[in-house]
């Protein structure tokens, strides 16, 4: 079990807040941070890896004590064994990527990981450039390559697919799960991408303003609440126009503008930039795959 | 006419920026990171050569040094050091003369590096000490070409702190900005133009070799 109750004082996007979380997770599990932007993500990530301190808590990672502020204990980030892939990567400049590899490898494990992770991760075609040369999906592998020759207790991910196309993307999720897997890491992810977490995660923690406002398995955070067969969508109304005996509202729906007919009585409390919910029942909905 | 005073100025150049260097990386290090309170007040000490005339700092070197007070006495008695008048004494007036030559483009260096850098090697298990020298340093390469080069230049071309606290002695505390101002003094334009245009010639040509590397403009003849 890892057993963590933090408590810090932030500076959050609408003044001060108190990040405050108590969260039991089982090792070996991949959890997934999701929440807004400024709800205390990135932070927890970093107080569990001790490059930020904590006012007050506690940190239990199975047996071992990382941090008890009331026994004054606090675990060095050296010492933690933590793999931690950052939102910019991290990579050093002026090392080739076999030599970040290396440069991660603790001195008392096994040297043939370097090179079992640049085959697995199929880095072999370049692994002897150096970052700044390389595309965003393989400077994303070379870090989680490297986040992984530590051989970590808990690997942490800052929302590291977010800045790569959706193929490249799902292919790293494969990648990820893969060496999830294959060495019975903890991983905490931090992201925003509902499909990957579905794809990727066993547990869900949904922050808000520092505080932990749900948790569950995936499809009960962003399935269940509203399972009910029909569609619905948030948009905002973009325009309204009388047309004969009906109104036409138009709507955008996340990126997508829609025309939906509607009767007098409809429209007369809608306004342009009013937020509105479009739903249909009672018909089924096709599905197309888009490649 | 003579090759001397060259000498002695690059010599003295030399020394100072190797000291300089030593001293600067842990000092623009503490500037770069710490978040002490003391911080703003140890940043203002370092700038201050920017801003005051060297003879300021010469009259208050020659003054601590003399071995008339408790400090320059102890320093004589104690350690045998004369610091008045004499090349050690050059160095250590240069050491704080060019001291912001040096820590400011270091420190600025290390601000520029992003932190996650820094937070990814201590989180594989590597101190600050190997931070610093395997991560920190190779990355900063060019800051520290500019603090080195900036501070041999800028020892070169002191002359208000090398007069007060060095005299003109031949051989010991006559550098070639001093000798200049001798020759000029003494009518014999001929000798201060050729201590001149040495400089300027010398000066130019590491100043311009700074800008190629930094520049990349090199890169093409070792790759």
């Amino acid at each position: 079990m890892i057993n963590i109750q933090i408590q810090k004082q932030l500076d959050g996007p609408e003044g001060p807040m108190l990040l405050d979380l108590n969260l039991q997770v089982p090792m070996g599990q991949l959890i997934t941070l999701y929440g807004p932007s400024g709800a205390g993500k990135t932070t927890t990530l970093k107080i569990l890896s001790g490059l930020m301190q904590a006012e007050t808590g506690k940190i239990m990672v199975a047996d071992s004590t990382w941090l008890d502020t009331s026994e004054k204990i606090c675990l060095k980030p050296q010492d933690r064994e933590i793999g931690y892939v950052f939102q910019d990567y991290a990579l050093f400049p002026n090392m080739s990527v076999r030599q970040n590899l290396k440069f991660a490898q603790p001195k008392d494990k096994d040297s043939g990981i370097v090179q079992e992770l640049i085959q697995i991760m199929e880095l072999e075609n370049i692994q002897d450039r150096k970052p700044d040369t390389l595309s965003g999906g393989q400077q994303q592998r070379v870090a989680l390559a490297r986040a992984l020759v530590q051989q970590p207790k808990i690997l942490l991910l800052d929302e590291p697919l977010s800045a790569l196309d959706l193929k490249i993307r799902l292919k790293l999720q494969d990648y990820l799960l893969q060496v999830h897997r294959k060495y019975g890491l903890t991983t905490f992810l931090i992201s925003h991408d509902i499909g990957e977490i579905h794809r990727l995660s066993d547990w869900v923690v949904v922050l808000e303003e520092g505080s932990v406002v749900r948790q569950g398995s995936p499809s009960e955070i962003f399935i269940n609440q509203n399972l009910s067969g029909k569609f619905k969508f948030k948009g905002e109304v973009l325009h309204i126009e009388k047309n004969e005996v009906v109104y036409i509202v138009t709507v955008l729906v996340h990126n997508e503008v829609v025309k939906i007919i509607a009767q007098e009585s409809e429209v007369k409390n809608l306004g342009i930039g009013d937020a509105v919910i479009v739903a249909s029942k009672a018909f089924n909905p096709i599905i197309y795959k888009v490649s | 006419m003579s090759w001397e005073p060259l000498i002695l100025t690059f010599k003295l150049a030399l020394v100072t920026t190797l000291a300089l260097l030593t001293v600067s990386i842990p000092l623009s290090y503490w500037l770069a990171y710490s978040k002490a309170r003391i911080k703003p007040i140890v940043q203002t000490l370092v700038s201050m050569p920017l801003v005051l005339p060297p003879t300021v700092l010469g009259f208050y070197f020659l003054i601590a040094f003399s071995p008339n007070t408790i400090f320059g006495g102890w320093l004589n008695e104690a350690l045998g050091i004369q610091l008045v008048f004499s090349f050690p004494g050059l160095v250590v007036a240069s050491l704080l003369y060019s001291l912001p030559f040096m820590v400011h483009p270091i420190q600025s260096g290390f601000s520029g590096v992003s932190n996650s850098l820094r937070e990814a090697s201590y989180l594989m298990g590597k101190s600050k000490l190997q931070t610093l020298f395997k991560v920190l340093l190779p990355n900063i390469k060019p800051s520290l070409l500019t603090g080195i080069v900036l501070s041999f230049a800028h020892t070169v071309g002191e002359f208000g702190v090398v007069l007060m606290i060095g005299g003109n002695i031949p051989g010991k505390t006559k550098v070639a900005s001093i000798a200049i101002y001798d020759e000029v003094e003494a009518l014999n334009y001929a000798s201060a133009n050729f201590y001149s245009l040495t400089l300027f010639v010398i000066t130019f040509g590491i100043l311009l070799t700074v800008y190629l590397i930094n520049g990349g403009h090199l890169k093409k003849f070792w790759k």
